[in-house]
């Protein structure tokens, strides 16, 4: 535009400056067509994808219960040296801040916040708060001393200074099965409260036996649905995908009916005399397993197939013509092409099993339920958000990094999906 | 991921569910417990009250999780007008603010009902209690008391108890040797609670876990479990209607109340009371002994109960002789940590 705007200039010269411009107009205008094509898509994914995540990995740090409630009192924490119960001026912040917290009825939630880390801090927080309505005015740090000689502690009152921080660390060391003494200092946490670990590689181990299954079991199916003649492969087909059609709730609650101690299979073992006694086969890993390969089993045949489809038959033809044994042929031959589909439905299967929730809940026992019970238990009963929350992000986390692992050594641009 | 998207699927539906209910005028949203007790109310409450007014009555489901009240209550949008909830929820609900005090005076009072069931946050509607049956038809020579529950060489078989520490913990205690009387007292203690969980870890392998109050009756009738915990109602509702043979064991029952309870932020007010106080009526309440064997909470209902019904009640004497009062002031102070100490012990 400035080229064009200079005085004495060649003809020529502006003209094609002009031309470029328009050029770059017209261009640009395409691309905000075909951006606005897109934008309904992108739009969806921020708002119902992105940030959802993203609030959930602030909610895994956030930390505003006592920030916002008890201002002052965190305020003149700020001044305590952390040796010594701290001094009335700190009380008596507290005592007047829990009167406006006793009209709003936050107090509870002031107290379960602090409850995570000192446990019968909800209750003490609702007997001082009762201690404040009855009124009568300070000394406060006698009058608390005296109803429970627990608020002298030194260790309650650091965690109270470290509570009223912006963010907290809390939720995802308690995670990882880690936890933070008044000091500051990250050791592990209680043998009665460390669970997390286990049950991620629970949710992990539960993952790789899903998807082993599926591909021991789905592989000679993608192969006879590649060779079959169109015919009998498209009656095989819609076998394959019938269970899509069909709600993940009905196919999980039907297996509690096929595997129940007094259900259909095991009358079928009485019957044939192959046990004497009725097996467990739900409420347990083994249920739990079974029911998950089932429900993911397609996931894993469509992309083994659709690159099963794409490999010439010419190609094991030239194999046996040169020499090779079927075996041998199926083995260094058409095998090897399958690995990107192999890669693609085993990815899928994984990462699809690491989220489940429905199927372990149903037909699990507790020691087989995974990390999405735990988030669904944090958000519906416990109403600890940030807990869910830390979980989520850890898992997310895993996801991403198992992702990375898979990328490095088998390589995302080799996966095919057909 | 499918899981997820089908939940929130689910949830759409629900949300777009309600949210027709609430703009549609003169309605309710009422949310219980579902199965026989939600199905009680409907007969005894929802029904009449809609013959009566033309307030159409919207029921929802849900299993007691206080969560979901107060996730409502938070977002600002409440759909729900009342919810039955149980004590320990009542409790908290109005220590967290989520729940509406109650103005009692348009029930006559707090003397109107049954000493020690009224809060400030709910309306006591009826006494039930948590007890353990077996099929009689199984067993034959079935047991009498608490420890039977425990006993696993003289009945071998897998057990279903509630996913929560409430109540089993208590019957943990009992089933071990703690009166009735001194259940509370030894929880308060960190020995206790480590004595009942001791307790549990005899059964732990046993246990087959509920979470719905309509579990219990359908696990015991498939034969998958021997014995199991459960809302007394729903053992009675299986004998009445499905024609089981299911023997209560009244020796140390847990007794508890269930209440009315209304959400902050309800559009209507009035209408919600005037539905709690249709349902707090004596009629009302004992129209609903009619469809499942749960007390009268209003002390005027108890005079109209008819006899027959009287005997299955939690609170007849035979019944009663042994029974654990729950303690709601230590499940308010105490839930939290007993809760997180469960949920770990169970995923161990």
């Amino acid at each position: 535009m400035a080229v064009a705007a200079l005085p004495g200039e060649a003809g020529p010269d502006v003209d094609r400056t002009s031309l470029k411009t328009k050029l770059r107009r017209a261009e640009r205008v395409n691309r905000a067509r075909s951006f606005s094509l897109v934008a309904p898509l992108l739009l969806f994914v921020l708002a119902v994808f992105a940030l959802p995540i993203g609030l959930m990995l602030v909610r895994a740090v956030e930390n505003t219960e006592v920030r916002e409630t008890m201002p002052r009192t965190i305020a003149a924490l700020d001044g305590w040296d952390g040796q010594a119960t701290p001094g009335e001026d700190v009380f008596a912040a507290f005592a007047d801040e829990l009167v406006q917290t006793q009209k709003d009825r936050t107090t509870a939630l002031v107290g379960k916040r602090i409850n995570y880390e000192v446990p019968g801090a909800r209750s003490r927080f609702l007997k001082a708060g009762r201690l404040v309505d009855a009124g009568g005015g300070g000394p406060w740090r006698e009058k608390f001393l005296a109803a429970d000689p627990e608020w002298g502690s030194v260790e309650f009152w650091a965690i109270m200074k470290r509570a009223g921080a912006t963010f907290t660390p809390y939720y995802l060391l308690t995670s990882l099965d880690l936890r933070q003494d008044a000091q500051g200092a990250v050791g592990r946490n209680f043998a009665d409260q460390s669970i997390f670990v286990d049950i991620f590689f629970r949710t992990i181990w539960i993952s790789l036996l899903v998807t082993l299954a599926t591909l021991v079991l789905g592989y000679p199916v993608a192969h006879l649905l590649a060779i079959l003649p169109p015919r009998h492969a498209n009656v095989l087909m819609i076998l394959v995908l019938l269970p899509f059609t069909t709600s993940i709730l009905v196919r999980t609650t039907a297996w509690i009916v096929l595997l129940q101690s007094n259900g259909v299979l095991n009358d079928i073992l009485l019957a044939l005399n192959l046990t004497t006694e009725r097996v467990q086969l739900i409420f347990n890993r083994f249920g739990t397993v079974l029911a998950m390969t089932h429900i993911q089993l397609p996931f894993t045949i469509l992309p083994i197939y659709s690159v099963m489809k794409s490999i010439p038959p010419s190609h094991l033809r030239a194999a046996r013509s040169l020499g090779a044994g079927p075996l041998t042929a199926f083995v260094s031959v058409y095998m090897p092409q399958t690995l990107p589909g192999v890669g693609a439905g085993c990815l899928l299967t994984f990462i699809l099993s690491l989220g489940y929730y429905i199927t372990p809940a149903l037909v699990g026992g507790p020691q087989d339920q995974m990390v999405s019970y735990f988030v669904a238990l944090y958000t519906n009963r416990e109403m600890n958000w940030g807990q869910a929350s830390a979980l989520g992000a850890i898992l997310l986390l895993i996801t991403l990094a198992l992702y990375a692992l898979f990328n490095r050594l088998v390589g995302i641009d080799k996966v095919k999906l057909g | 991921m499918q899981m997820k998207s089908l939940k929130m699927t689910l949830s759409a539906l629900a949300l777009s569910a309600t949210c027709g209910a609430a703009v549609a005028a003169d309605s309710l949203t009422i949310t219980s417990w579902g199965g026989a007790y939600q199905t009680s109310q409907d007969e005894a409450y929802y029904k009449p009250y809609t013959a009566k007014t033309g307030t159409k009555i919207v029921q929802e489901e849900y299993n007691g999780e206080a969560a979901r009240i107060r996730a409502m209550v938070e977002s600002g949008n409440t759909t729900w007008d009342a919810v039955d909830v149980d004590a320990a929820t009542a409790q908290q609900g109005c220590d967290e603010g989520f729940l509406t005090p109650i103005d009692y005076s348009k029930f006559g009072g707090e003397a109107a009902f049954v000493k020690g069931s009224t809060f400030e946050c709910g309306i006591p509607t009826i006494i039930y209690s948590t007890i353990y049956a077996y099929d009689a038809d199984k067993i034959k020579d079935g047991p009498t008391t608490i420890a039977g529950l425990f006993d696993t060489k003289k009945w071998p078989g897998k057990r279903s108890l509630q996913k929560t520490p409430f109540g089993n913990l208590e019957f943990a205690l009992m089933a071990d040797g703690v009166p009735a009387d001194k259940v509370y007292e030894t929880l308060k203690t960190k020995e206790g609670v480590d004595r009942a969980f001791k307790k549990l870890d005899t059964i732990k392998k046993d246990i087959v876990w509920w979470e719905a109050g309509a579990q219990p009756p359908q696990l015991l009738a498939s034969g998958e479990v021997v014995m199991a915990t459960a809302w007394n109602g729903r053992i009675f509702n299986a004998n009445k209607v499905d024609k089981k043979n299911f023997k209560i064991v009244w020796d140390g029952q847990l007794m508890d109340y269930d209440l009315w309870s209304i959400p902050k932020g309800v559009k209507d007010l009035d209408a919600v009371y005037k539905f709690i106080e249709f349902a707090s009526s004596p009629e009302a309440q004992a129209a609903q002994t009619k469809y499942i064997s749960y007390g009268p909470a209003l002390l005027a209902a108890t005079p109209l109960v008819s006899p027959d019904i009287l005997k299955d009640l939690p609170t007849a004497p035979a019944n009663a002789k042994t029974a654990l009062a729950n303690d709601p002031v230590f499940w308010g102070d105490n839930k939290e940590e007993l809760l997180k100490r469960f949920n770990t012990w169970i995923a161990q």
